[in-house]
This record gives structure tokens, C-alpha cells and sequence, in this order.
């Protein structure tokens, strides 16, 4: 059976706000902890409610761009991730703890 | 059952998984609720006939960038009492910003164009095709799919020269 597109019956509305939900979902998660891991995961998240945008307005318009564009998205969040957690490794090994609130200075 | 039930039901479980990421107090059962939540977008992925990106984003993000959050969390050994705790008072700017940011994002997006614009159905079907994309991909896009190999190498680069242990000096 070939799939009908789903924007006939979910307008392309519905994947705006969700995606600006799950977008916004992150960046109150980014503010609110401060576990450097979970700071490190909002942020995956944000990247995530932008590949569901993007994805929708690629079936929308029916070019495979935006499909494309995520996975160099995907690439980027994948390269940033690793690069990340082992700064966070370096930072644990130095000073026991995973507390964003305490490296808020670059000295001492 | 039709699609529009199954959509709203599947929206409706990625915003609670993703507001359980930022709500639990133990950092594993975030990192898992971050993986329900990539599964629920490589769902939508698939009420999309995205199919390549769907398969993609359960390897890449829930298969390997999780697998490594959850290997660098037990690594560090937290628990819930070494949590950090925010104040109140920031956790209320927080949501409050983050509000008004939804609102001027809802209000700004919904006022767009609301029919589908005139495609042929062929091409929504095969938009989301290994076939079509890896086409696109080496053709079109062919410079940045070679630019990102480098991009890995210098990723892979750097995480092994940040996280290695400096050799102990032994005393003869």
C-alpha cells in the first residue's frame, strides 16, 4: 500500500509546533540543570526538534534537501558529542565534579 | 485508528518523554527517557515516509551517541545525591522564558501557508528512499559528504588526545 502523505490530514502546523515544543523543551532544559551530562543531552534534543523540522518540510515540499541537510546535522551532533564528553571527562578528572555551576571562571 | 490519531497520540508521547529528560532527578533515567524520546522521533520519521532517516537516527543517536552518554555517566559514578540543585527562583525564569519563547515561536509559525503545495505524489513518495537520497548525496552534496569524513578524523583526534592519561614517571 503506498503511504498517503500525511499532510492531508495533519496539516504541516502540527509538526511546527511540536517541533518548537520539543525545541523549547530543550533550551528550559539547558537553563534549569546544571549536570553538565544533562546540559550535554538538552542540546542533542534541540538538534533532534530541528532534524523533525526540517524532515517535514522536506515531505512537504517533496525535494530531498531537507533530508540531506539532517544528516550533516547528524554528523555535526555525533562529532560535537564525542568532543564534549571527553571535555567533561578531562573536567571530572581534575576537579571531582560535574557541577557547571563551579566552573563559571576561567582561572583558579 | 486513522493516521491523525496516531500522530497526535505519537506527539503526544515525544513531549512527555522529552519533558522527563529535563524533569528526572537521577541522570540515568534522563539519558533513557532520551532514548524513548529518539524513538519517538524516528516514529514520526517513519508517519513521514522518511525511512533512511529513520533507520539513521535510531544507529546514530540512540544506538551511539546515547550507548556513550550512558558509558560516560557510569563511568563518573553519579547518583542522585550528588545531583546539583537550582534555586527555585531560576527554575521559575527558566520556565518563564522558555514560555515566552514557545509563545513567539507558535505565534510567528502559525500564520504560514497551510496547503500543501502542488507535488506530485511520486516524488512525496520517494523523497525519504535510500535510492533517492544516496543519489542527491553524490551528486549534489558530494562536497560536504567528503568535507565531514575530515570532520570525524579530527573529532576521533581530538577525543583521543583529551582523554588520555599522561604517563606516570617511574622512579628507577
Amino acid at each position: 500500500m503506498v503511504l498517503a502523505t500525511i499532510f492531508e490530514s495533519v496539516s504541516i502546523q502540527y509538526y511546527l509546533v511540536l517541533s518548537s515544543i520539543l525545541f523549547v523543551i530543550g533550551v528550559v532544559g539547558v537553563l534549569i540543570r546544571k549536570n553538565a551530562i544533562i546540559v550535554l543531552m538538552c542540546v542533542e534534543l534541540m538538534l533532534n526538534a530541528v532534524n523533525l523540522l526540517l524532515v517535514a518540510f522536506s515531505t512537504f515540499f517533496g525535494q530531498s534537501d531537507g533530508q540531506l541537510f539532517v544528516f550533516f546535522i547528524m554528523v555535526v551532533a555525533a562529532a560535537e558529542a564525542t568532543v564534549g564528553l571527553s571535555i567533561l571527562v578531562l573536567i571530572y578528572r581534575n576537579t571531582r565534579s560535574v557541577d557547571i555551576g563551579l566552573f563559571n571562571k576561567l582561572k583558579d | 485508528m486513522n493516521i491523525e490519531t496516531i500522530a497526535y497520540i505519537l506527539g503526544g508521547l515525544t513531549i512527555g518523554s522529552a519533558l522527563m529528560v529535563i524533569l528526572s532527578n537521577h541522570p540515568m533515567r534522563s539519558i533513557l527517557y532520551l532514548v524513548v524520546t529518539f524513538f519517538m522521533i524516528s516514529a514520526n520519521y517513519v508517519l513521514m515516509n522518511a525511512q533512511f532517516l529513520a533507520i539513521v537516527n535510531i544507529i546514530v543517536y540512540a544506538g551511539a551517541i546515547m550507548v556513550l552518554f550512558l558509558f560516560v555517566l557510569m563511568m563518573l559514578n553519579l547518583s542522585k545525591d550528588t545531583e546539583p540543585k537550582t534555586s527555585i527562583a531560576m527554575k521559575a525564569a527558566a520556565v518563564i522564558a522558555g514560555g515566552s519563547l514557545l509563545v513567539v515561536f507558535v505565534a510567528a509559525l502559525s500564520k504560514g501557508a497551510h496547503t500543501a503545495p502542488g507535488v506530485s505524489a511520486d516524488s512525496i513518495n520517494n523523497v525519504g528512499l535510500v535510492k533517492v537520497l544516496g543519489h542527491e548525496l553524490f551528486t549534489t552534496y558530494v562536497l560536504p559528504f567528503e568535507i565531514s569524513s575530515v570532520l570525524f578524523i579530527s573529532a576521533i583526534v581530538g577525543a583521543v588526545l583529551l582523554a588520555k592519561r599522561e604517563k606516570q614517571v617511574l622512579e628507577q
